[in-house]
């Protein structure tokens, strides 16, 4: 090559990765419109939260709030690419625009909220960290973890929770870990490890797909506050507004009553709280630049928050975590799910 | 100085200066040089500027801060608390030490392996030949897969660990075997060594140039061998025996005490070794076949031990065509051994670019100092290798 070509391909190289920089300022509402489906990142597949059933279809409580705001966008909730990728790559897929949201049992901390350019719109799931193990072993406490051989997902908050409550008891630990949550669970399986943590939910979601669930026992402390939610990029605050008040609006809609079989009934109410949630009265839907009956939408096709928890990880499931008396039961029967007025 | 040639001054003027070829070859470079340096720093502004805008920090100022998760093996001490900065330093002692013993025992098993490749008996020769296709022809990260979980994965639990005379045993936790423990004064012992060392090597300088002179044969290399081994031994002993072992007990969940390494270390290791030696040992036949038919005759004509052709004829000769293709795979066992992370080895790449790099959320950084740490560590192994490939390159006089 001589000289002065060199110099024009360098040039030209210059001029455009200038071009590449303009186009991530569009807003992303326009974009997944544009586009016509939503890029919703969820995890490995996990029975409960974000499934993969044998014809492909997935299904879960993560799962239903992709489905929630691709209905509260399109009237459909089916316009939706799901993208499953592992834990540790899960934030880089988020910023770099190829996921428009995720929701995917990520907890809500105040470093990954502050410095991973990363918006944190709200809780689908109160839960906390404890430890599975084989029934055989005869523990049935987590103090008597001191020396054990603990396996581990990495890159999650498990991975610092477990560290920090070794050191504050000051117990010794041998971590085992994987980024490939079916990777640790074989594991776990085949006796390399002494327990296995995660998410309660998280634990009980994988012992219900065990080859023989009874065989092993979730020790009865939690170690830790895991608020898990929808997570979406920062600097598109309408965005974050739309999956924000999707989930608020399942919440509100559960507390009210309103469920996908009578939310036709529900339009005529009389209620002036159910009538602003269904865009009867109102301009909430205009305010996000979605329709006014947005939530119609959302709980005809996908249901409001309890019916997606008894679907997918209540007492009647697999999974069967009872919602009655847990923190994730309506802040007016014990719990704390507390949506924020819906006017 | 630029001295303007005596041809554009006869021109005269900016047009003559820029038709000089001479001037115009140095301009294009200083433009091109200028363009570089301007895109790089297009580059990296435009980085911050993006990241900054996306409200994403940038910098090294995590690496000072407290990283709060466990490594499973750590070579150099570590615990929960301790920076990021040494976790670096974590995942370069363990990737340093992968790829050391795996290098060593690849060499070994592949020059063994070589030589079987070339036996006369077919048995032999046929067996490594399969060893080699077999091995050589499927992915490494599969083969390391399948050693993990088809192998160390399924050993016993701890309570029935293999035991070998209650010194080493093997169970899915790891291997554990017992630790030194020097006592005072064994430092003799390590001096003894040294110089015991530099005893043989001198021998060997001595009887090679008596050789040279006399004709006169002197077995330096068993005598100088004998040497390495029996005088820290005796050293050892006259100091009465200032070495004890810590041995691993069964306590609790596990083994206790001890040296111990995880199974994923296990299952690295010896996938590695096994895999670089197929390749090794392809080049220890190919460098042993270049050399010529001639070679062997005359030194059987002259009446020369087989293990004298071997040493003094055939290797020396050979070498010069292992060695090239022998430092790619040395540079190959660091690389790949970055694909720990499959079975969670905490090597660099797992506990810097994947753990480290999930919990601080500094890519960028991260990913750099990663890729400058592998590129510093090949660039030494081959350097080093090339300064010995000097030496037995063929000398034209």
């Amino acid at each position: 090559m001589r000289p002065h070509t060199l110099l024009f391909t360098a040039a030209a190289a210059v001029a455009s990765l200038g071009f590449a920089g303009a186009a991530t300022a569009q807003e992303t509402l326009a974009q997944v419109k544009e586009r016509g489906h939503l890029n919703c990142q969820v995890g490995l597949p996990t029975p409960g939260f974000y499934g993969l059933s044998d014809d492909g279809t997935w299904s879960g409580i993560d799962v239903d709030i992709c489905r929630a705001v691709s209905a509260a966008i399109f009237g459909d909730p089916d316009q939706i690419e799901y993208q499953s990728v592992t834990s540790a790559v899960r934030f880089t897929s988020l910023a770099n625009g190829e996921s428009d949201m995720l929701s995917r049992t990520t907890t809500w901390t105040a470093v990954r909220d502050t410095q991973l350019g990363l918006e944190f719109t709200g809780v689908n799931f109160y839960d906390g960290q404890g430890f599975l193990v084989p029934v055989d072993s005869g523990i049935t406490s987590v103090m008597e973890l001191d020396g054990a051989t603990v396996c581990v997902l990495t890159g999650t908050t498990t991975e610092l929770n477990l560290a920090d409550f070794f050191r504050a008891n000051g117990m010794e630990f041998e971590p085992v870990t994987n980024e490939n949550v079916n990777v640790i669970v074989e594991q776990y399986l085949g006796g390399g490890c002494d327990a296995y943590t995660n998410d309660k939910s998280g634990l009980a979601a994988r012992r219900s797909a065990f080859p023989d669930p009874s065989a092993h026992v979730i020790l009865p402390e939690t170690i830790s506050k895991e608020p898990l939610g929808p997570v979406v990029r920062q600097g598109d605050q309408n965005w974050g507004d739309i999956v924000r008040w999707t989930l608020n609006g399942m919440i509100e809609a559960d507390e009210l009553g309103i469920t996908s079989e009578n939310v036709d009934e529900m339009m005529n109410s009389d209620n002036p709280t159910v009538k602003r949630i269904l865009g009867v009265e109102g301009n909430i839907g205009e305010g996000l630049g979605l329709d006014p009956d947005f939530m119609v939408s959302v709980l005809k096709n996908v249901g409001n928050y309890g019916e997606i928890y008894e679907r997918n990880v209540g007492a009647d499931t697999a999974i069967g975590i009872a919602r009655d008396g847990t923190l994730n039961a309506q802040w007016t029967e014990g719990g704390i799910l507390y949506a924020p007025p819906f006017r | 100085m630029l001295a303007l040639p005596r041809s554009s001054r006869r021109a005269g003027g900016l047009i003559g200066w820029l038709n000089n070829a001479h001037v115009r070859a140095i301009l294009y470079q200083v433009l091109t040089a200028a363009a570089i340096v301007l895109l790089g720093w297009y580059l990296v502004h435009n980085t911050v500027a993006n990241l900054d805008a996306r409200g994403m920090s940038v910098g090294f100022g995590f690496l000072d801060a407290s990283a709060g998760f466990g490594i499973s093996f750590t070579l150099i001490p570590y615990q929960e608390g301790d920076t990021y900065s040494r976790v670096f330093l974590v995942g370069i002692a363990n990737t340093l030490l992968v790829a050391i013993i795996s290098i060593i025992l690849a060499t070994v098993l592949g020059l063994i392996i070589g030589l079987a490749r070339l036996s006369d008996n077919w048995l032999i020769r046929t067996l490594s030949r399969t060893y080699i296709e077999i091995l050589r022809n499927t992915p490494l990260l599969l083969q390391i897969i399948a050693w993990f979980f088809g192998v160390f994965n399924l050993l016993p639990r701890p309570r029935d660990s293999l035991s070998w005379l209650d010194v080493f045993a093997l169970n899915n936790r790891g291997f554990y075997m017992p630790a030194p423990l020097p006592g005072p004064g064994f430092e003799f012992v390590i001096a003894a060594f040294v110089l015991a060392v530099a005893f043989a090597v001198g021998l060997k300088r001595w009887a090679h140039r008596r050789q040279d002179a006399t004709g006169q044969i002197f077995p330096a290399l068993p005598v100088g061998f004998a040497a390495i081994v029996f005088v820290p031994l005796a050293v050892f002993w006259v100091l009465g025996a200032p070495l004890a072992w810590e041995m691993p007990e069964l306590r609790g969940f596990n083994y206790q005490g001890g040296l111990s390494v995880p199974p994923s270390f296990c299952a690295l290791v010896v996938a590695l070794s096994v895999y670089t030696s197929c390749f090794i040992a392809e080049n220890v036949r190919s460098g042993i076949q270049s050399v010529s038919k001639g070679q062997h005759e005359a030194a059987a004509s002259l009446n020369l031990k087989p293990s004298w052709t071997m040493r003094l004829i055939i290797l020396p000769q050979a070498l010069r065509v292992i060695i090239p293709p022998t430092i790619s795979q040395y540079l190959n066992v660091t690389k790949n051994s970055s694909l720990a992370i499959a079975i969670g080895f905490p090597d660099l790449v797992s506990v810097w670019m994947n753990t480290s790099l999930n919990q601080s959320g500094q890519a960028i950084p991260i990913v750099a100092m990663t890729m400058a740490f592998y590129c510093a560590a090949s660039l030494t192994v081959s350097l080093i290798m090339n300064q010995y490939n000097r030496r037995v390159m063929l000398k034209e006089r």
